[in-house]
């Protein structure tokens, strides 16, 4: 199967969006590299979580972040497989700047046999200045990753 | 409780439970859709927070109040979030003068078996 996961992101880039939940929040393909994956998720007054400062919430945050640690273990082993999220820890380093778009970078570490292991960072614009650092797992309920394409 | 415009958008609301504690309550709809049928984990993740903050809240009004600062979240997720309205509630291990630690489980149709479970752990500015 030569399928690029990618894509179906690039795909989103070119005007179309993700549906459900991550459309409504208006995350959106941003980049890719070899072994990265990037999401974006504009500011929106209607994804505030703390009206004082204006602060966006935590769950469109991890809900971009499940996504994009999600894509790239698709991007890991060049074909989609669909698994659930077994757990993601997201560690606030600061908040994020209002009126920012939020960057979503992820990477896959390993693929174990229906275990994957990824990792993320969210930044906005200075990915050497993050928002929050993201560890997440995935496992295929029933049976295993297909092999790495490469 | 005045809430934020996130819980809007998953169009959730606060209802109280019998000891006057906090219970979020989502309705499942398009906007926190997933995988075909499914919840989205981030929405879940989403409510779980709102839940653990509304009990943060609740504990510390009794105190005198204070600013919340997240400093993280770990979520399990243990089943799939079906068609269903999805219930999340927070319960505080320890509330200290700065750290407050909090778990916060999201249940549907049976609250002894959770679809997704978290633990955070926040900054306390006291008032």
């Amino acid at each position: 199967m030569n399928f690029d996961p990618t894509t179906m992101p690039i795909g989103m880039a070119n005007g179309r969006s993700f549906g459900g939940h991550g459309g409504r929040l208006g995350i959106r393909y941003h980049a890719r590299g070899d072994d990265w994956v990037e999401l974006a998720l504009p500011y929106s007054d209607e994804l505030i979580g703390d009206e004082e400062s204006g602060v966006l919430a935590s769950g469109p945050i991890i809900a971009m972040m499940d996504m994009a640690t999600s894509i790239a273990v698709w991007q890991k082993i060049g074909a989609f497989a669909p698994h659930a999220t077994l757990d993601l820890r997201i560690d606030y380093l600061r908040p994020a700047r209002p009126g920012q778009t939020v960057i979503g970078r992820a990477e896959c570490l390993r693929i174990a046999r229906s275990i994957s292991f990824t990792r993320g960072i969210a930044h906005d614009g200075d990915i050497d200045d993050p928002i929050a650092h993201v560890a997440a797992t995935f496992m295929v309920p029933n049976g295993a990753y297909p092999k790495a394409a490469k | 409780m005045k809430l934020p415009p996130y819980t809007g958008l998953l169009k959730a609301t606060l209802e109280l439970a019998e000891d006057g504690t906090p219970v979020m309550v989502m309705p499942f709809h398009d906007d926190v859709l997933g995988r075909p049928g499914f919840l989205q984990g981030g929405a879940i993740s989403g409510l779980l927070e709102v839940a653990a903050i509304a009990a943060l809240r609740h504990a510390l009004e009794n105190e005198g109040g204070g600013r919340i600062k997240p400093i993280n979240v770990t979520v399990d997720f243990m089943r799939g979030g079906r068609g269903l309205e999805t219930r999340a509630a927070g319960r505080i291990t320890r509330l200290g003068n700065r750290v407050a630690n909090v778990d916060a489980f999201a249940w549907q149709d049976d609250r002894s078996r959770p679809i997704a479970a978290a633990r955070m752990n926040y900054l306390i500015e006291r008032d």
